[in-house]
Order: structure tokens, then C-alpha cells, then sequence
């Protein structure tokens, strides 16, 4: 893959992140210009759609259009930005609270829907802006602010979770690994339908359990281990973790029209760029259908 | 048995449908509605409904005149009563020289409680229908068909829309109805004494919808391309119209999962440029609230249609109210700049719609349609709506043809607070809309350092355009004498039964005028403060417990308002409640006892 010659100065905005020194998504703003680039995309048909949170801070980095949304409302507005012009590549970012705890209704509805975005979740098991609560994916018995005896609650598995709620693309990636996350973030945009790519990315602040040596001791890449991505099954097989083993890459991936692809409305064009306003014949057909 | 001397009101007649959801009353109302739109006369029709699929009480009234029709009105001159229910509810409310029409071989009547000059058009309908098909629903028609004939109303005219109304469900459906019509005329004929009542009727067809139809035929004019909702009484019939017409008109609707979405959805296609709009009831306004100050910090224009009916909470899905003035006020944290503007007609809702789209682009900013279920739900007779009026304005807006150096601001702060628009896709353009407070560029100030001048600059800019949308939007206007004894104010629907009242009083002699306020927010406070300082006596009509508008009126005037009449029952303003208040207010007496405070 040709990712060191790949140029990314033009998905770089004039405003230095504000992460802490040592952030995982550093990386994944890094991993996501370079997928940008590589795919040879146009900074001004990109839109990049955030909620709020840490991660969520991610389109005011990117050199593209963006939104600065909501907390968990990312994909709802996102949605509505790609139905409105679906000529736009639309990407959203933002963290595990954002997405699966107070947005996680319009996360499961846009993947049953397929429509073509895709979703990157910076997922670092831990509510960071607000400094340090548990967040739907931090581990049972882990202590943080909110858990101070250790978190009594299951987590979630957004793998299984998406598998269940027919998202077409469905890969994982971790901070630390730049170049894999890369080439899974690149094959999530290029995928026509819902992507969804789960990234592990560190908190260093207020996560003192899932850190990078953490992590680089579970990681492994389903690729290099000859995972069938069109397996259903073996996806949901690799997102039970067995053998305290966390999988990565790409899980699943399948073909399936898109929202787009099956909204009648579009045979006008893209909604924001029609002429507005009916000619004379459609308003007295109009008038006529109301005698 | 029929009098007589059977002769009706000259001027309207009612016929009231009622039964139970289920029984079919929509079909015999609409067609009778429909009937009489095509014959140039006007109708006002109001379903009385409650929340339930099967059962309960329905009722379906409707008002026909040869001119405009303001409003249900309060009388029942032909009952149609489709249940035993109904004969109970309402028989004792029939105008003498009307009559009731039912099934005598399922209800049952005691023509000796009948008020005097009321007539028992009791029909064998079951027996009737059995020759015409099996569904219950065509004793219906054979009840509208007899109707046809006692209220002496041309039977051509029904059997033409029955003929419209069933015509893709092929010839055998069509000649069932008709027959079934036919045979209950026929009977009604047999053994019945029509009323005298000529009908001024001409071959002049009129439009004949829903406020929310009209709502929806705004949003199509007015250029439309994005409609979310989550179904909501009563503002799914927006939907409803919108959804099997959005592939014809490149409008995108969608369902979704709540209204959280909807709002947001509806937000981000505002804002890369497609006109959206999103509607539904108070308790979903309110999931929508926070996405309404996202929609005026990141300026991204959006249409909220809240259609209000009976709260609080789920409270009376299936009844008027205009309880959520101070929900559309006071929506979202902060302040923001928002336009609330409050349709008072169907027509109105036609405009008004197409003009909030124009107004959310030309200020950027949310713009609220408050409806309410009267309006939304209720079927009337107008002249054709006139498209040519609807002007499409996009507001300020960077061409596609200035190509960007890079040094676009997209909140830029101008005199008039608008900032010209880039729409995302255009070259050199580029920047991030942010809901944490920005700069001119969008560049979110929030975190790091909260440049105080900075918010400063952002808010004033903001704020200004309620300042330029003051200046533009137009003064309400009194109708009526500048001088009359008594000035009503209303909002929204009651408008309309404020008029048809007014109408009543002129006749009797009494002076009175007419203040309706349709730009709730920004105020137009001296305009409002001008006819309220020059008025003799005041009379605020809403259908809400605390009065709302009353309390806004005095908050941006410090005027109060002298006498008020509300309602909150989940029934509709009858003229007869409002001429009652008017009189006594008129007379100097003290006003009498009535429903709401």
C-alpha cells in the first residue's frame, strides 16, 4: 500500500488538537487524513460530523466541511447532512460515551438503514472531558469516578452489537497500530453502505487500566489469521474476545444496497442542489387534486 | 314524524356523523364534504376523536354555507348516528326542523323524547346494504345516501364522488356504492318528507383540506427537500400527505427513530442546503428542544412544525389546545435568535409554511410553525390557493462562482447579524460548524481560552438578526372599525371562530374588532402595544389554562389585557361561547360562568 508517499497536508486544518500529549486519537486524526488521502478525496466534499466529548473535537483538526455537534447526536445530524447531499463522503467521529451511551439509538437505526457513512468510534472505555466516569464500555469491576468500589454493569460489545443491527462494514483498530488503522479506516470509506470502525484509543489521562501496553498485549489482526469477513458466524465468534485475546482489523463486511440507493427521491439530484419551487402546471395539478 | 313545516336555517346547515372509531365515519362525512366543495358551497368539518383504533366516540361535524365558513359552529341540524352511543350523546341536541338518520333495524330511537320539529329518518339499512356487499361500512352508505335526499341536496353530486372516491377499486365497488346510495335515497324518498332548503350551489369546485395537508402543500411550494418526523397525532397528516408524494417532488421524508433524530436529521440537511423541515406535537417538541439551539448556534436553517394539542405530557392526544407558547418560547438552553410564527387559517398554513422556509434560510436559525390539532386536523372549503404568491428566498448566500482563498468566515458579524452562506461542497469554503461557542470562523473558543470579546462579538451578531427580523416581518393588522366597543385578540386557529362570532355580533349591531397575532416571536411590541392603547375594551381568546399569549402580550407590552376566554376541555371554541362573552362584556354585565377561566 502506498501510504508513504500519500500527501496529507490538505486534511490538515489550521488548528493544532487539543488532546493530552500521548491521546489516541492523535493517531486517529492522523490514520483518518491519510485515509482521505489515499483515497484520493477532495477536502470540500468531505463533511465530518462530531457529537461532543474529547474525540468529538476532531472535525475543528480535519481540513474538510464539519460539524461540531450535539453529544450524541453525531449521527443523527450526519444522517441528515448525507440525505441532504449525498455527494458529500460523510464520516463521523466521536467517542464510546457519545455513541454508545447517549447516542446509541441512532447508532443502532443508521446501521439497520445502511446509509453510506462512516463511523469512527474513539473508543477509550472511559467518559474523558468530563474527567473520568465509567462509560458503557469500561469493564465490570473497574473503579473510575462514578465507580469508586468498581463498575457493576456488563459492558458493551459494540462489535456483536453491530453485527446484530446490520451494519455492512464492521472493523476494529487500535491507536497504537497506525498503519492497520489506516488501511481499515480507508477499505470503511471506500464501502458503500455503514462502516463502522471501533477504535481503541487510549485515554492516558483517566484510563489507567486500558493502556497502550494493555492493549499491545491482547491486539492481534483477524487478517493475519485468514478471518472470513463474510462470515457472520466467525465475526461474532472474534468479537466474544475468547481466550482474553481482542481482535482486530476487518470483522465483517457485506454487500447490501444502501439507503440511498433505494430513496426514490434522489432521481432529482442531491436535495441541496435542486432548483426549489413548482412550475405552473405542477401547482395547478396540485390545486386540481384537492377538488 | 316529520313536521310540516321542515325548513332550515337559510344560511348553514350541519350534519353531525357520530359512532364509534371503526364504524366509518370519515368516508360518510368526507364524501358529504367533499359533495358539497364541488358544488360551490363552503364546508368547515371538525372530527371529534379520541385516541383509540376501535371503540370510543366519534363524531364528525359538519358546517356547510354557500359562503365562507368560519368554524364548526355549535348546532346540529342532521344527525347521522352510526351507534346507539350517539342517538344518547346527541339527539337531544338536534335543531327542530333537522332529523336523525340511523339504522332502525340496529338503534333504536324514541321519537317521543325528539325535541319538537326534529324528525325520526329511522332506515332498515342493514337490509338495504345486504343487497350491496357484505361490509358493515355500507349501511353507511345507504344512511348518506337518504341524507342526501332529506337534506333535499342534489344526489348527483354525492354519487359523483363516490364514483371518484372508489374509482381504482374497479367498476364492481363503484356500482356496490352507488347502489347502496341509490337504494337509501330511494327509501328516504319512499318515506320521507325532505326539508325545505334550497342550496346555492354552482359549478364552482373548490379545494377542499386539512391545515395539516396544507401545511404539507406549503412545504412542496416552498421547496422542501427534507421531511423527518416520528408519527405523532396531530401532526402525522403532514406526513402522511408528504410521504407517497416525496419521489415525485425530490423531497426526501423520513420516518424516524424519534424525534431527537428528526430534529437533527432535519438540521443536517439545513444545513448543507437542503430545505427541511420536521414536525411533530409538544412532547416531541420538547425531545427536540436541544437540537433547536444547535440549529441557531451552528445557523443552520430548519422548520419545526409543532401541531400543539391537550397536554401536559401525553394528556389529550386527540384534542385542541395552544398550550406550548412558552415551550416554543423557551425551548433550548440559552438565548438564540428564533422565529415562532402561528398560522391562523388553512390558507395561512399553506403560506406560512413556505414563508417559515424562507424565513429559516434568510436568517438561518429555527423557525417554528405552531399549529395546533384544530387547525392540523380540520377539514375546510377554500378558494384556490395561489402559488405564484410563494417566492422562494434563500437569504444571503457566497456563490459557487466566488472561489474561496481560504479566508472565509462563515459566521462573519455584519450589521444585520446574517453571515452569507457557504454551503458545504463549495471550494475554499471550508470550516467546521461547531455548537460549542466559536469565532467568525467557526473556530470553537470554548475550551482552550473563552475569549470573553470574542463570545461577545458572536452573541451580539447572533442576536442582531432578531433585530433585522423585527424590522422586516410585517406589523399584525386589526380588522374591523378602529373604533369598535370591544377589540378580540387571538392566536393560531382561534382566529377563525373569533370571525364567524364576530360576523354573528356585527348583525346584532355591536361594534367590534379583531386583533390576531401571527409573528409570536420576534414581538412586535409596538405595533401590539399601538391597537391595544387605542382600544376600549379587550378580550384575549386562547384555548390554554394559564394564557399564555395574555402573559407574553404583557411581558413585551406591560399592557395587560382586560377580560379573557379560555379553554382547555380539549373541545374547540364555539362561536356561541365566544358571542355569549362578547355580549355580556358589551353590556357591562358581569361575565357569566363558563368553561376554562
Amino acid at each position: 500500500m502506498p501510504t508513504e508517499t500519500v500527501d496529507i497536508t490538505k486534511f490538515k486544518s489550521k488548528i493544532a488538537p487539543d488532546w493530552c500529549p500521548g491521546c489516541g486519537d492523535f493517531g486517529v486524526l492522523f490514520s483518518l487524513q491519510k485515509a482521505c488521502a489515499t483515497l484520493g478525496l477532495d477536502p470540500k466534499d468531505v463533511m465530518v460530523v462530531s457529537g461532543i466529548g474529547c474525540s468529538s473535537n476532531l472535525p475543528g483538526f480535519f481540513g474538510s466541511y464539519g460539524m461540531h455537534t450535539l453529544h450524541g447526536r453525531s449521527v443523527a445530524v450526519a444522517q441528515g447532512a448525507r440525505l441532504g447531499n449525498p455527494d458529500l463522503t460523510t464520516i463521523i467521529t466521536g467517542g464510546d460515551g457519545d455513541g454508545y451511551g447517549i447516542g446509541i439509538g441512532h447508532f443502532i437505526h443508521a446501521m439497520r438503514r445502511n446509509i453510506n457513512v462512516t463511523y469512527i468510534v474513539m473508543n477509550n472505555q472511559i467518559y474523558g472531558l468530563t474527567t473520568g466516569q465509567c462509560s458503557p464500555t469500561t469493564a465490570i469491576n473497574t473503579q473510575t469516578k462514578s465507580t469508586p468500589e468498581g463498575s457493576i454493569e456488563n459492558p458493551l460489545n459494540p462489535m456483536q452489537l453491530a453485527l446484530v443491527s446490520g451494519a455492512t462494514f464492521i472493523g476494529r483498530a487500535f491507536s497504537g497500530a497506525a498503519d492497520r488503522m489506516t488501511e481499515v479506516m480507508t477499505e470503511a470509506i471506500k464501502h458503500k453502505g455503514f462502516s463502522l470502525v471501533d477504535v481503541f484509543s487510549p485515554c492516558v489521562t483517566y484510563n489507567k487500566v486500558n493502556t497502550y501496553p494493555w492493549f499491545r498485549e491482547r491486539v492481534y489482526d483477524l487478517q493475519a489469521e485468514g478471518h472470513n469477513t463474510g462470515s457472520w458466524d466467525a465475526a461474532m465468534a472474534a468479537a466474544k474476545q475468547p481466550d482474553n485475546r481482542i481482535a482486530t482489523g476487518v470483522f465483517f463486511k457485506t454487500s447490501m444496497p444502501t439507503y440511498e440507493e433505494l430513496e426514490p427521491a434522489y432521481k432529482f439530484g442531491s436535495p441541496s442542489k435542486q432548483k426549489l419551487g413548482l412550475d405552473k402546471e405542477s401547482s395547478a395539478a396540485l390545486v386540481a387534486s384537492f377538488k | 314524524m316529520s313536521s310540516s313545516t321542515n325548513s332550515l336555517s337559510p344560511r348553514k346547515v350541519s350534519v353531525r356523523v357520530g359512532g364509534a372509531a371503526g364504524d366509518g365515519i370519515a368516508s360518510v362525512a368526507e364524501t358529504l364534504a367533499k359533495a358539497c366543495s364541488r358544488q360551490g358551497l363552503y364546508v368547515y368539518a371538525y372530527n371529534s376523536y379520541q385516541s383509540v383504533i376501535r371503540g370510543g366516540h366519534i363524531n364528525m361535524q359538519i358546517r356547510i354555507g354557500a359562503k365562507r365558513v368560519w368554524s364548526q359552529g355549535d348546532q346540529c341540524d342532521f344527525l347521522v348516528a352510526l351507534n346507539q352511543d350517539t342517538i344518547i350523546r346527541h339527539a337531544g341536541e338536534v335543531t327542530p326542523g333537522g332529523g336523525i338518520i340511523y339504522n332502525k333495524e340496529k338503534i333504536k330511537l324514541d321519537a317521543a323524547t325528539l325535541p319538537k320539529g326534529v324528525s325520526d329518518f329511522g332506515i332498515p339499512s342493514s337490509t338495504i346494504a345486504t343487497k350491496f356487499g357484505k361490509s358493515p361500512i355500507m349501511q353507511n352508505t345507504v344512511a348518506l345516501g337518504a341524507l342526501s335526499f332529506v337534506m333535499n341536496f342534489p344526489f348527483e353530486a354525492v354519487k359523483d364522488v363516490i364514483v371518484s372516491t372508489f374509482k381504482k377499486k374497479g367498476d364492481a365497488v363503484v356500482d356496490a356504492n352507488v347502489g347502496a346510495a341509490q337504494a337509501g335515497f330511494d327509501f328516504a324518498k319512499e318515506n320521507f318528507k325532505k326539508v325545505e332548503h334550497t342550496w346555492n350551489t354552482s359549478d364552482k369546485k373548490r379545494m377542499f383540506l386539512t391545515g395539516n395537508q396544507a401545511i404539507a402543500l406549503g412545504a412542496v411550494a416552498g421547496g422542501c427537500k427534507f421531511y423527518s418526523a416520528y408519527p405523532m397525532t396531530p401532526a402525522s397528516g403532514i406526513l402522511h400527505w408528504l410521504a407517497p408524494r416525496g419521489a415525485k417532488y425530490g423531497i426526501v421524508v423520513k420516518q424516524c427513530e424519534d424525534e431527537i433524530a428528526a430534529m437533527n436529521m432535519a438540521v443536517g440537511a439545513g444545513h448543507v442546503g437542503a430545505r427541511s423541515m420536521t414536525g411533530t406535537s409538544g412532547g416531541g417538541f420538547a425531545l427536540m428542544s436541544e437540537a433547536v439551539g444547535l440549529s441557531a448556534m451552528i445557523e443552520a436553517p430548519v422548520v419545526v412544525v409543532n401541531c400543539q394539542r391537550g397536554g401536559p405530557s401525553t394528556g389529550l392526544p386527540t384534542k385542541q389546545e395552544q398550550g406550548d407558547l412558552f415551550q416554543a418560547l423557551g425551548a433550548s438552553q440559552g438565548d438564540f435568535p428564533k422565529i415562532i410564527l402561528a398560522p391562523a387559517t388553512v390558507e395561512d398554513a399553506f403560506y406560512s409554511t413556505a414563508e417559515a422556509l424562507n424565513l429559516s434560510e434568510i436568517y438561518q436559525c429555527p423557525v417554528i410553525l405552531l399549529s395546533d390539532l384544530l387547525l392540523s386536523e380540520h377539514y375546510e372549503t377554500i378558494d384556490d390557493l395561489d402559488f405564484t404568491k410563494v417566492k422562494i428566498e434563500r437569504g444571503e448566500m457566497v456563490s459557487e462562482g466566488h472561489n474561496g482563498n481560504g479566508n472565509y468566515k462563515r459566521y462573519l458579524s455584519t450589521p444585520s447579524g446574517i453571515s452569507p452562506r457557504a454551503l458545504p461542497g463549495m471550494a475554499g469554503m471550508m470550516y467546521t460548524a461547531a455548537s460549542d461557542e466559536h469565532d467568525e470562523d467557526g473556530v470553537v473558543i470554548s475550551d482552550v481560552f473563552t475569549d470573553p470579546a470574542k463570545r461577545i462579538v458572536m452573541m451580539d451578531k447572533r442576536m442582531r438578526k432578531m433585530d433585522t427580523a423585527l424590522k422586516n416581518l410585517p406589523d399584525p393588522k386589526l380588522e374591523g372599525p378602529a373604533d369598535a366597543d370591544l377589540t378580540f385578540i387571538t392566536w393560531g386557529s382561534t382566529y377563525s371562530v373569533v370571525r364567524d362570532a364576530i360576523h354573528r355580533l356585527e348583525k346584532e349591531g355591536a361594534k367590534v374588532n379583531h386583533l390576531n397575532i401571527k409573528y409570536l416571536w420576534p414581538f412586535k411590541a409596538d405595533a401590539v402595544a399601538k391597537i391595544l392603547k387605542s382600544a376600549k375594551k379587550t378580550l384575549m381568546v386562547e384555548a390554554n389554562f394559564t394564557g399564555q399569549m395574555e402573559k407574553l402580550i404583557r411581558q413585551e407590552t406591560g399592557l395587560s389585557i382586560d377580560h379573557h376566554l379560555r379553554k382547555y376541555d380539549g373541545e374547540p371554541f364555539g362561536p356561541e361561547m365566544v358571542v355569549v362573552r362578547a355580549k355580556a362584556l358589551l353590556a357591562g354585565k358581569k361575565e357569566p360562568a363558563m368553561a376554562g377561566r
